[in-house]
């Protein structure tokens, strides 16, 4: 049984061929790959904080932005380059190399992590073997710079917002990890190519009926939902930022282009969350369970697609994405901020003992099925 | 002996302050010196963190500084007097109605109070009695004013707590109730509407009908607020058991209002010791025992929901009849009419004193320019305002403007308890146990 999934997966990662490798060239793969990365890092954030500007006015009966570009959506944009002219400055109590650095710490794992996010069939940078571990793995080096960022500005409100961010981002790690680890091992495979073609293929024991992970692993993906909530500061749980108790936490003193490096760590780390749980749980780019995409062959009618199946594959992708990041913005809105010893005692009493439940009964079922 | 500028404040020994310091708690006590001084004074091992006067959440200028083992707070201490603005002192130097314009700015969220508590003293000085009708727009004005100013500790407290979207909701049915009162008096805050005598100007044609739209929409619109927060369990998480206060303390803090209501205690002045005919209203003083943020948070809710009660009961027995005493050595001569270019002075009215009556301009020249004189005496006139006992000590001299006025301020006296209630509590929850006491530092610094 065992040999025979491991076998697939080594059959299906023979296939997976990212649409960006085309000839047999190094420099225009490269480029082309460089140029999805860049248009994921920049334009989608700024969808997804479009997005919530304007869900969390509709919920609060306001209107959202309404005068920046057609219908506010260039809201973020002007954002940006209001923070650009700002002037940069630097507490002279503050330690400037470290100050300086810690904004770019926090950005670039995040950049990092959209290399290995598949969003369409073919539609990825890298289809690592290791991808689920690399993409955790990388994403905890942001909380570095947060670290950095609260130790170096030499303000107290900053060193308490960076002790926060860093305790909370240890607590919620772990279940995250075990959230995942128990997708992995259903899927079989750690590459997250592989995690979607595993759920195009999933059946429910005894019957045809084609399933994502989302109905098997639901406790998973609440844990995991949650987690990512917490690794991302995201209110309710941004005690790490608070501003009505530590002003803004570890972005206190900062100013400009750095504090919109901040800003766009959070947004961007929204939609790779966003991506990650897509991909984990909600069958990547496959429309609905069981059903192919147009023009596309391969393992559950997910790959080898014509440019409509492609293009409908990204959509998908990205629609999952908002979903995501307007359950995280509904969660910001109902719920006040949480307290730090809560979230400590949520993350270790509550979400551990049920990550690692989730995670055994997943392994007794694999063994049994 | 030279005193030592850098001796921690302790040090220094004051026999009278000994004295009033026996059988206190230390910590309410805070003798003259340089507050640098204090901040330096804490050991190494805790952290002092200065929140304030600049802060996201101290409600305007409120300055806490705290002392930390890690998030643990050892020692709160507010320091208040960055709002001071000279009321108290200014009023000397006005005549009696124009001191309503001043008082009226002290506690901004509850301005109506501020005016009534003035007025009331300033009545009971001059031995005259208030018509009816102004008795019951008081009322039904002042309990908007709760409402509004309940509303606002809602939004702001959550905000606090993260909480945007009740932030949102509280603005906005605020709003409302400030378009009522900018209908009657012309303005949204600081109307300097009630005076002494009566009110500025009789209430509008449609005051009735909007009471009445806006009393079924602030119905409809709590229900969200309870669907929103009573049972949400960060909410809960983040108010219960925090904040403790007994009712013991409060007694010896001098805590009123809705702080010393949620510790148990029915203790309202619009029961206690009625003023504008609350006698005639037929409403509960809302209590809970649990003492704690949460506590406070019920019982205002349900301080609004018992305000609404009593505007529905004034709006159902409103006299008709004048707004302003019918003496005219008292009564505000100047008639207000609408006329092309906004609110104006009545053109009959100065066609009358213009070309009528001299006396009535002699009258009407005397009353704006020198005020009526008031005799000498002493008065403490409370009220109940959204934050406890509001009560104007005012003293005359038998002159034209007051010789003291000393305002009890009801954000300033529950300030006091803010150490207690947040001793070995986190620094997240000194944000609550701050917006539960609803401190407007406008009042508290005067």
């Amino acid at each position: 049984m065992i040999e025979l999934t491991s076998a697939s997966a080594t059959a299906f990662v023979a296939q997976a061929v990212s649409v960006f490798d085309v000839g047999d060239g190094f420099v225009v793969p490269l480029l082309l790959k460089l140029v999805f990365i860049l248009a994921m890092f920049f334009v989608v954030p700024i969808l997804g904080g479009y997005l919530e500007h304007k869900v969390m006015g509709r919920m609060q009966d306001r209107r959202g932005p309404v005068e920046a570009g057609p219908f506010g959506s260039l809201q973020l944009v002007a954002d940006g380059i209001k923070f650009i002219q700002k002037e940069d400055v630097i507490p002279r109590a503050a330690d400037p190399w470290v100050f300086a650095m810690a904004p770019g710490v926090a950005l670039v794992p995040v950049l990092l992590v959209l290399l290995v996010i598949p969003i369409g069939p073919g539609v990825f940078a890298l289809d690592l073997e290791l991808g689920l571990f690399y993409a955790l793995a990388i994403s905890s080096i942001s909380t570095l710079g947060i670290l950095m960022g609260g130790w170096a500005s030499a303000n107290k409100f900053s060193l308490l917002g960076g002790l926060r961010a860093a305790g909370q981002l240890i607590a919620y790690e772990l279940p995250l990890i075990l959230a995942a680890a128990a997708v992995a091992l259903q899927a079989g495979t750690l590459s997250l190519v592989g995690i979607v073609e595993a759920q195009a293929t999933f059946l429910i024991p005894g019957t045809d009926i084609n399933l994502w992970y989302l109905f098997p692993q639901l406790l998973g993906f609440g844990i995991f939902f949650l987690a990512a909530m917490a690794e991302l500061a995201r209110p309710p749980f941004d005690m790490p930022i608070a501003d009505s108790e530590l002003v803004f936490g570890y972005m206190t003193e900062y100013t400009g282009i750095k504090f919109a490096m901040f800003l766009l760590t959070e947004y961007a780390g929204m939609i790779v969350m966003g991506g990650l749980i897509a991909v984990l749980y909600l069958g990547g780019w496959q429309l609905l369970p069981g059903v192919p995409l147009p023009g596309c062959e391969g393992a559950g009618g997910i790959f080898d697609c014509g440019w409509q199946g492609q293009l409908l594959g990204v959509a998908v992708t990205l629609g999952k994405m908002m979903l995501i990041v307007f359950l995280f913005v509904w969660a910001r809105v109902t719920y006040p901020r949480l307290r730090e010893d809560q979230l400590q005692r949520m993350a270790w009493l509550v979400l551990v003992p049920l990550a690692l439940l989730n995670l055994a009964v997943i392994t007794v079922a694999k063994v049994v099925f | 002996m030279a005193i030592d500028p850098h001796a921690s404040p302790s040090s220094r020994t004051d026999p009278t302050l000994a004295a009033m310091k026996a059988g206190f708690d230390d910590d309410l006590f805070v003798e003259g010196a340089d507050w640098e001084t204090v901040v330096d004074a804490v050991e190494d091992e805790t952290l002092t963190v200065n929140m304030g006067p600049q802060h996201p959440s101290t409600h305007g200028v409120l300055r806490l500084v705290l002392e930390l083992d890690g998030e643990t707070v050892t020692h709160l201490r507010p320091i208040v007097g960055y709002l001071h603005t000279g009321i108290e002192k200014n009023a000397e130097f006005r005549t009696w109605v124009q001191g309503t314009t001043f008082f009226t700015r002290m506690d901004y969220l509850a301005p109506l109070f501020n005016e009534a508590a003035f007025s009331l003293g300033v009545e009971k000085l001059l031995g005259i009695e208030v018509p009816e009708r102004a008795q019951a727009v008081r009322v039904i004005l002042m309990e908007f004013n709760r409402i509004a100013s309940h509303l606002v500790w809602l939004a702001t407290g959550g905000m606090e707590l993260g909480s945007t979207t009740v932030m949102e909701f509280g603005f906005r049915e605020r709003e409302h109730i400030l378009d009522l009162f900018e209908s009657q008096s012309g303005l949204r805050m600081n109307h300097a509407y009630i005076r002494p005598g009566g009110i500025a100007q009789d209430t509008t044609d449609d005051f009735e009908a909007r009471c009445e739209a806006l009393l079924t929409l602030l119905t409809e619109r709590l229900y969200d607020y309870e669907d929103l927060l009573t049972k949400n369990p960060i909410w809960n998480h983040r108010l219960r058991d925090v904040g403790h206060i007994t009712a013991e303390r409060c007694y010896a803090l001098g805590v009123t209002g809705p702080l010393l209501r949620a510790a148990g205690v029915p203790w309202d002045l619009r029961k206690a010791e009625p003023y504008c005919g609350y006698e005639q209203y037929d409403f509960e003083v809302p209590t809970e025992t649990a003492g704690d943020c949460y506590a406070r948070f019920l019982v205002r809710l349900e301080e609004m929901r018992q305000s609404m009660r009593i505007i529905r009961q004034a709006l159902d027995t409103l006299p008709g009849g004048p707004v302003m005493v019918a003496d005219k050595r008292i009564a505000w001569p100047s008639q207000q009419s609408l006329g092309t270019d906004g609110i104006g002075n009545d053109p009959a009215y100065i066609r009358h004193i213009m070309g009528e009556s001299m006396e009535a301009l002699i009258n009407h020249f005397k009353l704006v320019t020198q005020g009526f004189t008031v005799p000498a005496g002493q008065v403490y006139s409370p009220v109940e305002s959204p934050r406890g006992e509001l009560g104007y000590a005012i003293t005359s001299a038998g002159t034209n403007k007051p010789y003291r006025v000393h305002v009890r301020e009801p954000s300033f006296v529950n300030l006091q308890a803010a150490n207690e209630m947040t001793r070995d509590h986190l620094v997240a929850d000194v944000i609550v146990v701050v917006a539960s006491l609803d401190p407007v530092m406008g009042g508290v610094d005067r």
